[in-house]
């Protein structure tokens, strides 16, 4: 962020600029649309933070079988329970997703990127007084990723060949260059715990702003201030309620009443409903989570090239943002990345609806009948809907696609990455490379396109390592539009994280991280006397 | 059985002729621990026939082939079908649940923590429904085919014909939302006071009771008339009788049967069929614990679960039929 966008922002701290103003003067400053909107939001709410009260959030993702262990860390509420209690090493800036030190001061790469050292931070005490070390780290980042690991955060500590404490640093090899492996210390799984967590890995004690005082899963979650926080600019209330709502309505309703002060996922249909209620504010972000179409590269009948294009070319975008996101997102254009990430190639052409062209390619695959697509409402929210606007959309093109709805449960075992055509959702990684290597390269295990190509892999090996910028992009744009024309994902939409919270609450970072200030929402908000 | 005779007395009976209610308990508690054993090898052979297993579902699309092979090797998940049951089973007889694969806790513990607040709710729900159902009932016979009746069987149809969630969904918008005079959510937790856990959970219990009342006060209703039409009341009302008095203590007692029999159904569904409710309201009870187990396959948490309700369902029908033979002096001294 330069000098003029940080005047701008302060304006509107001070209360004198608009929105449009003030993003029409960022985006001529040469902020991507998204980042400018965020910003606002962060520097609207930008005040002197008060410290005190009871943060109550309810949350939607939580189950009974959800564990402290941040190896196990799946749900949506132990994601936000983790960032509560734990610190990672590194973490992202909240516009720019640039990395920052958080547990770790600073790191270095060798001249090949292949080794990286950090210099870990002292006098960072564990919520039992411990003081954090080296070791401590090393065991942590080894338990998620050695042979016998069964943590979620595995397969992207994949390419990590050797972690180890030289002198008090942390010095980590790879099997080849990676000019971005402090990203991916920013997952969340890789919270800092004593001994890395291997004697006790579900005590829930970190070096977070907030620790564990209860905890009854898909229930409840409670925290108290942590004293001997080693920020002083994080952890403003008191305590902390994390309380599960898998309902919708149930949300809402506590929301209205005031029963909790955040809540996540609200369904886009009912946020004009939502909004009329005088206590409540929508807090909306921006990030790179997408929802996707996906078809197998290798399986026929989509090992055809045209059949692929055929489809892309007969899907509404605009339509499905419109309607299944509430208008709460961006059209998408087949490849995975947006403005959000850094080195996105700009000015590819917006892929739109076209019916001649759709039934154009199609003619020319010679494929007769019907295409199946698989579906389910836990594909994505408004999956259903999507398929069927998609079967509409393409049948003006003179496509037939019939929709086989299967059930949510078992969907991700057995449908999604298993069947040829189905739905699904991605988050957002920290870097291009982190996404690209866990679902487009032709060996990754999420490579649910099942895309090989061999261009397309060189490219991403020779990207990672390299340290020039400008090269860097025109690699990354290449393989953008190898995913884009050849690929086998249709993406319609970049979806936006919709939360809402009581307008007394103050201090909501739109982190373009992930969903709920990129699960950082207890530590960063308090609460308007 | 003997039937030998005796000079000069009565004939000598079996066991199960002089003490009934006794031989009636005992041959159900074995009929329930058959039942109960069939439960389990079915729910286990459920699970198992479900897509995927715990290993596979439980890191969804985070999960790599290296982390569920690890995961199964782990908790054994890698060995046949067979092997699995009867280790279960050889900890279940020793009074061992094992520990759930999700949370590594004792599986007893949390399903203790679970079905106490079941039972709350239930026992709470209970207490208002069944005497306010009775005495409905009994109201409507008195004031049969007038205003009251009328307005009474309106009202509980109308109760019963809207789905759960929907009545929940009234009482919410109107009591918590609106009023504000209600508690929402329901979540109860640990340390909770006693008179502030009912206050929390007002809303949830009159949905139920809602509910539940409509089934039982029509079967009051209906097997009371049914009595009405025979001899004896016709001789109490020709005696002077006052209507209510003839009800309650001439035609009552002796519709005991059907009405106790519905009751216990309705008691049984308060403990294990009321998942929706518990998900509006937020409340943390069985149900909810065990769907999201089933969700993740995980095994020991579904079986206890699954044995617990078989249970409440036995334990329930076998009072009924307890209290049914109580209930009539006929089978109370047989002779």
């Amino acid at each position: 962020m330069n000098d003029f966008t940080k005047y701008l922002a302060g304006r509107v701290t001070a209360g004198g600029m608009n929105r449009r103003e003030f993003i029409g003067r960022a985006m001529a400053a040469g902020l991507t649309l998204t980042a400018a909107g965020n910003l606002f939001a962060t520097s609207a709410a930008a005040q002197t933070p008060k410290k005190g009260g009871t943060l109550k959030l309810g949350l939607e993702g939580g189950a009974a079988t959800d564990s402290i262990d941040p190896a196990k860390a799946t749900s949506q509420v132990m994601f936000a329970a983790v960032r509560s209690w734990g610190d990672t090493l590194v973490e992202t800036h909240p516009q720019t997703r640039a990395p920052m030190p958080s547990l770790a001061e600073s790191w270095a790469p060798s001249a090949d990127a292949k080794t990286w050292t950090f210099k870990i931070r002292k006098g960072v005490q564990f919520h039992d007084g411990k003081e954090m070390t080296t070791d401590d780290v090393v065991a942590t980042l080894k338990r998620h990723s050695d042979s016998k690991t069964e943590s979620g955060a595995a397969g992207v500590m994949k390419s990590i060949t050797s972690i180890e404490n030289k002198g008090g640093d942390l010095v980590v090899t790879l099997d080849s260059g990676n000019a971005d492996l402090p990203a991916i210390f920013t997952d969340y799984h890789l919270v800092i715990q004593p001994n890395g967590g291997i004697d006790k890995p579900t005590a829930g004690v970190g070096t977070g702003p907030y620790k564990v005082k209860s905890f009854e899963p898909g229930v409840r979650m409670t925290f108290e201030k942590n004293p001997n926080d080693w920020r002083s600019d994080r952890g403003y209330v008191d305590s902390v309620e994390i309380i599960t709502m898998n309902d919708a309505t149930a949300r809402i309703a506590a929301l209205s009443s005031g029963q909790v002060q955040f809540i996540n996922r609200v369904d886009p249909k009912t946020v004009p409903l939502l909004t009329r209620a005088p206590t409540v504010q929508l807090l909306t972000t921006s990030g790179g989570g997408h929802y996707v179409f996906i078809m197998h590269c290798d399986k026929a009948p989509f090992d055809n090239n045209d059949l692929r294009m055929a489809l892309k070319y007969a899907i509404d975008r605009e339509e499905m943002v419109k309607r299944i996101l509430g208008g709460y997102g961006k059209v998408g254009n087949d490849f995975p990345i947006n403005d959000t990430y850094a080195l996105f190639p700009e000015g590819i052409e917006q892929r739109s609806y076209d019916p001649d062209k759709a039934a154009f390619h199609y003619k020319k695959s010679g494929h007769s009948g019907s295409v199946l697509l698989r579906t389910s409402e836990v594909a994505f929210p408004g999956a259903v809907d999507a398929s069927v606007l998609f079967q509409q959309s393409a049948k003006k093109a003179g496509i037939d696609i019939e929709i086989k709805r299967e059930p949510g449960d078992g969907y991700w075992s057995n449908v999604w990455n298993v069947q040829p055509f189905s739905a699904s959702y991605w988050g957002s990684r920290a870097t291009q490379d982190q996404f690209y290597s866990g679902a487009y390269l032709s060996t990754a295990d999420w490579n649910d396109t099942r895309f090989k190509n061999e261009t397309f892999d060189k490219l991403l090996i020779s990207a990672r390592g390299e340290l020039d910028e400008k090269k860097r992009k025109d690699m990354y744009r290449e393989m953008a539009m190898l995913v884009r024309d050849e690929g086998g994902t249709i993406l319609p939409m970049f979806n936006d994280f919709v939360n809402a919270g009581t307008k007394k609450l103050m201090g909501y970072v739109s982190d373009i991280g992930n969903d709920m200030s990129n699960g950082y929402v207890a530590s960063r908000v308090w609460f308007d006397a | 059985m003997s039937n030998s005779t005796e000079a000069g007395g009565t004939p000598a009976r079996s066991q199960r002729e002089r003490f009934p209610l006794l031989t009636l308990i005992f041959e159900r508690f074995l009929l329930s621990l058959v039942l109960l054993f069939a439960v389990s090898v079915l729910i286990f052979a459920g699970v198992e026939a479900l897509p995927g297993d715990f290993a596979s579902t439980y890191l969804g699309q985070s999960a790599t082939p290296e982390t569920i092979a690890n995961i199964r090797a782990e908790l054994g998940l890698d060995r046949p079908v067979v092997t699995r049951y009867f280790d279960w089973l050889g900890g279940v007889v020793q009074g061992d649940f094992g520990t759930s694969w999700a949370s590594r806790n004792s599986v007893s513990e949390q399903v203790g923590k679970r079905l106490g607040n079941s039972l709350f709710l239930a026992g709470f729900a209970a207490i208002i429904a069944v005497p306010l159902a009775i005495c409905l009932g009994m109201l409507s016979v008195h004031f049969r085919d007038r205003m009251p009746d009328k307005i009474i069987n309106v009202i509980s149809l109308a109760a019963i014909s809207l789905p759960e969630f929907f009545i929940g969904y009234l009482l919410i918008l109107y009591f918590a939302v609106n009023f504000g005079i209600a508690t929402f959510p329901a979540t109860v937790y640990e340390g909770m006071g006693f008179l502030e856990r009912i206050q929390t959970i007002a809303l949830p219990t009159a949905t139920l009771v809602l509910v539940v009342l409509a089934h039982m006060m029509r079967m009051t209703r209906a097997a009371i008339l049914s009595v009405m039409s025979s001899a004896y009341m016709e001789t109490a009302e020709l005696k002077g009788l006052s209507s209510w008095r003839a009800i309650v203590k001439h035609a009552a007692p002796n519709a005991l049967a059907p009405i106790i029999n519905v009751v216990a159904l309705n008691l049984a569904y308060l403990v294990v069929g009321v998942v929706v409710v518990e998900v509006v309201f937020v409340y943390p009870g069985m149900g909810q614990y065990m769907v999201d187990a089933v969700t993740v396959r995980d095994m020991p948490v579904v079986q206890a679960c699954g044995l617990i309700f078989a249970a409440v369902y036995i334990l329930l029908n076998m009072l009924a039929d307890i209290l049914a033979i109580v209930a009539n002096p006929r089978l109370r001294h047989p002779r």
